[in-house]
């Protein structure tokens, strides 16, 4: 009604242009009216986190679950008795075999043969490391322990309740410290896995809370809002097998090789997977219906670049910089010693040397294809300094990779001068090498070193400054919280060093800035002349008159 | 003095509805460009587009009226009298001199002026809009398979030149625009579609 008038005057237009063209100002502003009504944001999705809680069975009721036990695998042959496959599924995954094959690299990774920045290798420190492999058996006959020794065959080692307690008072080594629970109890009790299962473990990486991945720390066992929208517990409750989904007990989404770019979207089981350990696979690759410039991005910034504002939100510090070269300093007792910050987080031991902690730590930002090339024990190291434990690859011109985000751990760590290689490095044990307990990196070394298959060592060693990235996935921050434009979009921005492509914003064409303003002026100030002069000689002018 | 008939109202819709898209896209695309802030980066962008797409629909109608209606003709360059106008605003205006170019409907702008947009309707807008839409698209470019062909670089470049481009042509276009006695006579014609001419000829 208001624009009636204008209305009736357009319609008295004698001009037909002017009259077509208003009718297609109308058909394109209803065009884009409906296309702005689409859906905005995943609602009602609380039901995801409770997913699973209904068993079919009560386990209280199961009478090979009585007990009594007198160890854990004697648990797992119980199990196995209605599960008959469950052991062999397990022992064909990673969380058993501790080995992953990358195919597009070829190399074998996985923790029997990697090496890392932080505690190094497991190599030689199996009394220690393998607390978290899903195995028992590891310390039947004392120490040191050789992986090569460990009966990876044996069904009845499997650990299925380090998974399935929910009890939370198992723990899988009673061997050592006495059984201080009832197993009959917790087997009775069993279920799902939960953030409690998985985090007892993948929390706690590096040798500590915290310490490894900045993204996952002990603060997700209860997150809130802020620190992680989907696993929020007043909220969406999401557990880790939300998104790790499963199948014959092989869990989805190793960091290994992860899906850099996920190009299918939405994961509808029975038409493309059952797996949903990528964004896309609930929210798609168009997820902002309202800020379609953000869709823009999706091909080449993975979501966790602006929605993992930062790492290590939920209160807790994560290790940055680990530096070996200092560890075995004695006090004047002779003794070992320890430092602490104001907020008691550990700066420097005898055993691992000095340490930087930090929270709210800003990612950093590189191309990724999902590859990850790593600097194995024996390999060459490469000459480029810090040197990169893993190498991670993709590029701007690589249409597979994405912008990821990034905790880069940096520190010093042992290597072989003579022979250009890392070493490994014996820490844990109750031998006559160990580094923990000798303070001898010489003899904790050539321990090390004896227990892989490339044993070969000149004797010598030396500390080299590496790096290595861990990229992240956690930690998801509502909306609210995440990047905005500037965050990038700009000159001092987050992708400063992320050079080599154009970035609107952030980038600008100098030589054609200047000369596009100089223009500018010159035409500016002509007519400004131009003016000035009209003026002059109509007021002379007058002036004559 | 009388009164000529110039401008239909298509052209002068087209011409005011350009002028207002053009000055804020100039605004938003330059605090894109990272020159200033004003209404903050998301905004602008999409500010920027929504009135791109405005241009580009009026461009459209523009192009096809221009087609139908024989205007283009208008834009015909001629060495005709262009140095005489030059004169003119070089020496003659300061003396209130007659201006050496007669408007009729069917010869709307001077030699000078057919120049300039011609100019402007050649390189300046279709290097903006190319570049703008391909700009704008630069998420399908591998759809397309535009990719081994176009960098972002040279499109956003090709873009800001011809934004610089624009904004020198708006700036002595509007200077240009005074320039008339009384200085709001050619304003006035833009407005009513009415051009006072000396009698004659
Ligand atoms: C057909 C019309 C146009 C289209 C399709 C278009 C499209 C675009 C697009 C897509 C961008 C990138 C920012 C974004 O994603 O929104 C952009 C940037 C820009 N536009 Fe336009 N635009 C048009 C007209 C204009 C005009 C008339 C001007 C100014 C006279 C202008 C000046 C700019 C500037 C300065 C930038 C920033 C470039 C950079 O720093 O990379 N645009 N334009």
């Amino acid at each position: 009604m208001i624009f009636s008038p204008l209305y009736d005057q357009m319609l008295s237009l004698k001009d037909t242009w002017m009259r077509g063209f208003l009718f297609w100002i109308f058909l394109v502003w209803m065009a884009t009216g409906t296309a702005f009504g689409a859906v905005d944001s995943v609602g009602g999705l609380d039901f995801l986190g409770k997913l699973g809680n209904t068993s079919s069975t009560d386990h209280r009721k199961l009478a090979p679950l009585q007990g009594p036990f007198k160890n854990g695998p004697q648990v797992t042959k119980a199990c196995l008795t209605c599960h008959t496959e469950s052991a062999k599924h397990v022992m064909a995954t990673e969380h058993w075999t501790w080995k992953f094959r990358n195919k597009a690299t070829g190399q074998n990774l996985g923790k029997l043969s990697v090496l890392n920045s932080f505690c190094g290798s497991p190599q030689s420190n199996w009394s220690v490391c393998s607390d978290c492999h899903v195995g028992y058996g590891w310390k039947p006959n004392g120490f040191p322990i050789d992986a090569r020794d460990y009966d990876f065959a044996n069904e009845g080692n499997v650990d299925c309740l380090v998974c399935h307690d929910t009890t939370g008072e198992y723990h899988k080594t009673p061997e050592d410290g006495g059984q201080v629970f009832d197993l009959a109890e917790v087997a009775m009790n069993v279920g799902r896995t939960s953030r409690k299962t998985c985090g007892g473990c993948h929390f706690f990486g590096g040798g500590g809370d915290g310490v490894k991945h900045g993204d996952l720390d002990s603060s997700l066992f209860s997150p809130n809002r802020s620190l992680d929208v989907h696993m929020h517990t007043g909220g969406l409750n999401f557990n880790c097998t939300t998104c790790h989904t499963t199948d014959g007990h092989n869990v989805t989404g190793s960091r290994y090789m992860p899906k850099a770019k996920d190009q299918r979207g939405i994961d509808v089981p029975g038409w493309t997977d059952t797996t949903r350990t990528s964004c896309e696979s609930c929210h798609g690759l168009t997820p902002h219906p309202k800020r379609p410039r953000i869709n823009d991005h999706t091909s080449r910034v993975a979501c966790q670049t602006c929605h993992i504002p930062f790492l290590a939100r939920g209160g807790k510090k994560t290790k940055v910089w680990w530096d070996w070269s200092t560890a075995t300093r004695l006090n004047s007792e002779g003794k070992p010693f320890s430092e602490k910050d104001a907020d008691g987080y550990e700066t420097y031991t005898s055993q691992k040397g000095t340490f930087r902690w930090a929270a709210n730590v800003e990612p950093e930002y590189f191309w990724f294809n999902g590859l990850t090339q790593y600097t194995l024990p024996g390999d060459p190291m490469a000459n480029e300094r810090p040197l990169k434990v893993n190498n991670i690859l993709g590029s701007y011109e690589d249409t597979g990779s994405r912008i990821w985000p990034f905790k880069v751990m940096r520190g010093k760590q042992a290597y072989d001068p003579v022979q250009n290689k890392l070493l490994v490095v014996h820490t844990a044990g109750d031998d006559d090498s160990a580094l923990w307990k000798h303070f001898d990196w010489g003899k904790a070394i050539k321990a090390g070193m004896a227990s892989i298959k490339d044993s070969s060592y000149s004797g010598k060693y030396d500390f080299v400054e590496t790096k290595m990235y861990w990229p992240a996935a956690h930690m998801v921050a509502p909306v609210a919280e995440a990047l905005t434009c500037t965050s990038c979009h700009s000159q001092n921005g987050r992708l400063a060093n992320l050079t080599g492509f154009y970035m609107p914003g952030r980038d600008r064409f100098p030589l054609m800035d200047t000369m596009g303003w100089i223009l500018v002026a010159l035409v500016s100030m002509g007519s400004l002349s131009h003016a000035a002069l009209r003026i002059y000689f109509d007021a002379r002018e007058k002036r004559l008159r | 003095m009388k009164k000529v008939f110039i401008y239909s109202s298509f052209e002068r819709f087209w011409h005011w509805t350009q002028a207002v898209l053009i000055v804020f896209l100039m605004l938003s695309g330059f605090e894109v460009h990272g020159t200033y802030i004003l209404w903050g980066f998301e905004e602008s962008v999409q500010l920027h587009r929504y009135l791109a797409w405005g241009l580009v629909i009026l461009w459209a109608f523009a192009i096809f009226w221009h087609i139908t209606t024989g205007n283009w003709r208008q834009y015909i360059p001629t060495t005709q009298k262009l140095v005489e106008v030059m004169v003119y605003y070089t020496k003659g205006i300061f003396h209130h001199l007659p201006h050496p170019y007669k408007l009729t409907k069917l010869r709307k702008h001077n030699p000078l002026q057919r120049l300039a947009y011609l100019f402007f309707k050649l390189i300046i807008s279709p290097t903006t809009w190319v570049s703008g839409l391909l700009y704008m698209y630069f998420a399908e470019w591998t759809t397309w398979g535009l990719d081994g062909y176009l960098s972002l670089f040279w499109v956003a470049g090709a873009h800001t030149a011809a934004a610089f481009l624009m904004m020198a042509f708006f700036c002595g276009h509007v200077y240009m625009a005074f320039v008339c006695s009384p200085i709001t006579a050619h304003l006035r014609a833009m407005i009513t579609g009415y051009e006072e001419v000396e009698e004659g000829e």
